[in-house]
């Protein structure tokens, strides 16, 4: 007996990277072409496997939409259960998605620039989809490591005197910020036990006293190695400079792994500390409520204060991670819908944002980037190739109209998404019980709204309208393509909100139901005569 | 033996993070090593201290758990050992490069002007 062949989906999305990318670690350094296609061919197919999930999540297949892989055939929780459940496959599309367009963009230039691009791309997708599908505290800390690391070669990719530098940083903090998750990991287990999520939830409110005080310190301390990746304040300070440094497409990943620590902040609070945890219910939002205050705080007045295009995304981004925390911190659980669609929304408008910089300073300054490029070369004979093929017209305007767009939805300005999830937050936050925190919650989420839109637009403005002579940059067809399709994501948002949102409310619904996580994780039987592992008791 | 453990562990981790703390790069790592082998062993003493205890089972008969160590710590130090030690080596690569590229060891600043 064996399982029916769709189950095994929930681990395609860590396996297809890893085989992609160690396959093309062989090859030749010069063979472009080939190491695209592979790679672009096993994001696309990620692409298909995520809507295949979510349509699986949601659409009944699975019991409670939650659809549970056993690694290995042990169960769950002796072994690592892999768990695919509306908002894993959520993120796996967001993850697919942008990993398409990050891929085309990069295909003329920044992937010929040093060597194993893709290879180290293809193993940040599989630590990033990992850690989405892990429900493993030991195995996430693991998927952790692996984006990590190849985040490191990747934020170092191009290889410049200022990449090296904050890569640097980049590394001590990361370090740091796994001790700091190790030590939590091994307190929790020391407490309680067990390192399975589901498992967790079920034997915490059954701790004693003495035990449920060191657990707490052991989360707090793994919370903080969560924190780090997702920017808050005052754990997120390395963040601009690593934005500012990084090569385009990378940056634009760099987006998405913020949101991975946002996204594993979620996932542990909504299962471990619900309702129905007894006295550790609801432990330390007091906590993530102000620090996501202050997080949006520091964002907002951040992009005021810089003028570097990739410092102002950079505190988008902290400003972007300092509403989600503030959002789950405030514990009210009809803001996940909302915080969710700002998540995709604002994710996807970064991104494209941080591409469009590259194609910005072009207008900006277009002989320093020749120079630019001559020292990214990591060594002389690898000197990338210009780009290829003509330009397309009217340059300028996609320009001035991408950037735009960009600037609609991450200010959260009508009409896009990015106003649809801001509009969603503070009509969620008017319509519970109205405290000044929730007052002062919505007065934060419009100001830094406003110092959004004064930041971009100085920034428009300057660019754009500057006197002088600004020569139409040659843009090329696969750049303006993938910024476009992340801009079109965001139209999609827009426009398919209402299912959207019922899609997001159902995925909310079904992580405010821990209960369920427990009796599905736990419930799962071995696959039998597969080996003879443990049956379950 | 808790309070030697406990002691070993605690002298590591702080004098790693007071050599985190400092600007050049070396000691940032010599502080970062320091700190991983604080959190090893501190992984390690988490599946309780016990002395002559073996972490396997036999295959066969009634097993008394008490006669046992727990194996799972044992088996996450390893892995964030190696992780540790993976990470390590790639943060002396970047180091080199940094100081090659950028001509100060420093993480973070200048070098003082003489």
């Amino acid at each position: 007996m064996s399982l029916a062949h769709t189950e095994h989906l929930v681990i395609l999305p860590v396996l297809l990277p890893l085989l992609c990318g160690a396959s093309m670690i062989p090859l030749d350094s010069g063979r472009h072409g080939l190491k695209l296609v592979l790679s672009l061919g096993a994001a696309l197919a990620l692409l298909a496997i995520a809507a295949a999930t979510m349509f699986l999540a949601d659409s009944g297949h699975w019991p409670h939409g939650i659809g549970v892989y056993l690694a290995a055939n042990w169960v769950a929780p002796f072994g690592i259960a892999l768990v695919a459940d509306r908002l894993a496959s959520l993120m796996l599309m967001l993850t697919a998605v942008l990993a398409v367009a990050v891929l085309s963009y990069s295909a003329l230039r920044w992937s010929r620039i040093g060597v194993h691009f893709h290879s180290l791309f293809q193993f940040l997708l599989m630590g990033v989809n990992g850690a989405f599908l892990t429900h493993d505290l030991f195995n996430l800390f693991v998927f952790f490591e692996v984006m990590l690391a190849a985040s490191y070669g990747l934020v170092l990719h191009g290889y410049t005197a200022q990449r090296v530098r904050a890569g640097m940083q980049y590394v001590t903090i990361n370090l740091i910020a796994s001790l700091a998750f190790l030590i939590g990991v091994s307190l929790i287990y020391a407490t309680s036990g067990t390192l399975n999520m589901a498992d967790l939830a079920a034997r915490l409110p059954m701790l004693p006293e003495g035990d449920l005080a060191l657990l707490k310190a052991g989360v707090a301390v793994l919370c903080v190695a969560f924190l780090v990746k997702a920017g808050m304040w005052p754990l997120g300070l390395w963040l601009p400079t690593v934005y500012a440094a990084a090569s385009p497409p990378v940056g634009a990943m760099m987006v998405l792994l913020t949101k991975v620590g946002v996204y594993a902040v979620l996932r542990l609070w909504l299962l471990v500390f619900s309702n129905d945890a007894g006295p550790a219910a609801g432990y330390a939002l007091d906590v993530l409520l102000p620090g996501g205050m202050a997080t949006m705080a520091f964002g907002a007045a951040g992009m005021l204060a810089v003028e570097a295009p990739g410092r102002i995304a950079g505190h988008a981004a902290i400003l972007s991670s300092g509403t989600l925390l503030a959002a789950i911190g405030s514990g009210v659980p009809a803001l996940v819908p909302a915080a969710l669609l700002y998540l995709l929304s604002s994710t996807l408008a970064m991104a494209a944002f941080m591409l469009l910089i590259e194609l910005v300073e072009r207008v900006r300054s277009p002989r320093s980037s020749v120079v630019a490029l001559t020292i990214e070369a990591f060594a002389v004979e690898e000197t990338p190739d210009q780009p290829v093929g003509e330009g397309i017209p009217g340059a300028l305007a996609f320009l001035a109209l991408a950037f735009a767009g960009c600037a609609l939805v991450i200010a959260g300005v009508p009409p896009l998404s990015g106003f649809v999830a801001k509009f969603g937050l503070i009509h969620a936050l008017v319509g519970g019980e109205t405290s000044s925190v929730a007052w002062t919650l919505i007065t934060l989420i419009v100001l830094s709204g406003l110092c959004s839109t004064v930041a971009l637009t100085r920034f428009g403005v300057r660019t754009f309208w500057a006197a002088g002579d600004i020569r139409p940059p040659r843009l090329h067809t696969t750049e303006v393509a993938s910024i476009s399709a992340l801009l079109l994501a965001c139209v999609i948002l827009t426009v398919q909100a209402g299912p959207v949102l019922d899609f997001l409310t159902r995925t909310s619904a079904g992580l405010h139901r821990p209960a369920l996580y427990i009796e599905r994780v736990l419930g799962v039987p071995a696959v039998p005569g597969a080996g003879g592992k443990v049956a379950p008791p | 033996m808790e309070i030697v453990v406990s002691l070993v562990i605690g002298v590591l981790f702080g004098s790693g993070t007071w050599l985190v703390l400092r600007p050049r790069s070396f000691q940032v790592v010599t502080g970062l090593m320091l700190m991983s082998y604080a959190a090893n062993l501190f992984i390690f003493s988490m599946g309780r201290l016990a002395v002559a205890r073996p972490p396997l089972v036999p295959s066969t008969g009634v097993v008394d758990p008490s006669a046992y160590a727990d194996p799972l710590p044992q088996a996450l130090v390893l892995t964030a050992i190696v992780i540790g030690f993976a990470t390590t080596a790639l943060y002396l690569v970047v180091m080199i490069g940094s100081r090659g590229l950028t001509r100060t060891d420093h993480v973070d600043g200048e070098e003082r002007q003489r």
